[in-house]
């Protein structure tokens, strides 16, 4: 079995941690990651994609609304169709809400206020491509740094989400409690990240690239990039 | 040349804390008899069209497209033709 895993780093005007996703997953999987520009048209059949956090395009108009618009969001729907791993952090989580490849949307945050701290999460769904290196439960800690971060979505689609178990993560206090006053933003049920219907789409808030290396202060998300890793190598590699 | 201008506001079920917020400032200021504020966005295009109606169907298929978030929002769109 080949454990050569491709990735690539989508990098949009205004994106400001693409190197640390670089970075996050070179250490998490010894393994290099490529940038690709949001320009260009086409790109290889990578098995991993990360869209990483930023300001793509100022947030003018709303987070992600114009990014969903580049040439290079035809190639992330296409390797998401044929099944390659898509992980949209932050500012790419809004990309891929905007693209509506995942449901819902990214507010204002409750208070109206820009919060970069580190917060606490409770890992739902150990089974996901994303999370199953955690334990089920677990309580791990990444950093958010975002002003529009509380998800939204019809009651309809929140069930789904719900009956689905495609919330894998929810913020939560330092001992693993879920309580409304525990989502720093308001996020609607708590709602940290999620997966599409599929399985191969995460979209989440919270950065593991930040807490990815013991000499950043944690490595809690350094197991986010070794379960995608684990599960594209499982896959046998779509190349 | 025609002037558009589209209006987008959250949709009433989405919590608007702007809006909340200018409320309670309102009435912390002294201001009686306010319902509700609720706070959205205002974009102005000119553009060339046949008519109103040509220039309203076209501006409206943009905010479908990218002006507005229909999961959050919705839109109103207002044509005048310009002198």
């Amino acid at each position: 079995m080949s454990r050569r895993v491709s990735a690539a780093v989508i990098v949009f005007p205004g994106s400001n941690c693409d190197r640390d996703c670089a970075r996050g997953w070179e250490a998490a999987t010894g393994q290099a990651a490529d940038f690709v520009w949001h320009k260009d048209g086409a790109m290889p059949d990578y098995d991993v994609v990360i869209i990483p956090g930023g300001f793509s395009f100022g947030d003018y108009l709303r987070c992600g609304a114009i990014a969903r618009f580049s040439p290079i969001m035809n190639e992330v729907l296409r390797l998401a169709r044929r099944g390659s791993r898509i992980i949209g952090i932050c500012n790419g989580f809004q990309i891929l809400t905007e693209a509506r490849l995942l449901p819902g949307a990214l507010l204002r945050n409750r208070d109206l206020l820009f919060i970069c701290r580190d917060i606490y999460l409770r890992v739902e769904n150990a089974r996901s491509d994303f999370t199953a290196g955690y334990r089920p439960g677990q309580v791990i800690r990444y950093p958010i740094a975002h002003g529009e971060g509380g998800f939204t979505v019809s009651p309809a689609g929140l069930k789904k989400l719900q009956d689905e178990d495609r919330v894998v993560l929810r913020y939560c206090d330092p001992e693993g409690r879920v309580a409304p006053d525990s989502a720093p933003n308001g996020s609607l049920d708590n709602i940290a990240g999620l997966i599409n219907e599929e399985g191969n789409i995460l979209g989440l808030m919270p950065h593991p690239e930040r807490l990815s290396e013991s000499i950043l202060g944690g490595d809690d998300g350094r197991i986010m990039f070794q379960s995608i890793f684990e599960a594209a190598v499982g896959a046998g590699g779509l190349n | 040349m025609f002037k558009a201008v589209v209006t987008v506001m959250l949709k009433k079920s989405v919590l608007d804390p702007q809006g909340a917020a200018v409320e309670r400032a309102l009435k912390s200021m002294g201001h009686s008899g306010i319902g509700s504020v609720r706070i959205g966005k205002s974009i102005e295009i000119l553009l060339d069209g046949r008519d109103e109606a040509e220039a309203e169907a076209r501006v409206g298929d943009w905010a479908d497209q990218l002006l507005a978030n229909p999961v959050m929002e919705t839109y109103a769109v207002a044509v005048e033709k310009l002198k």
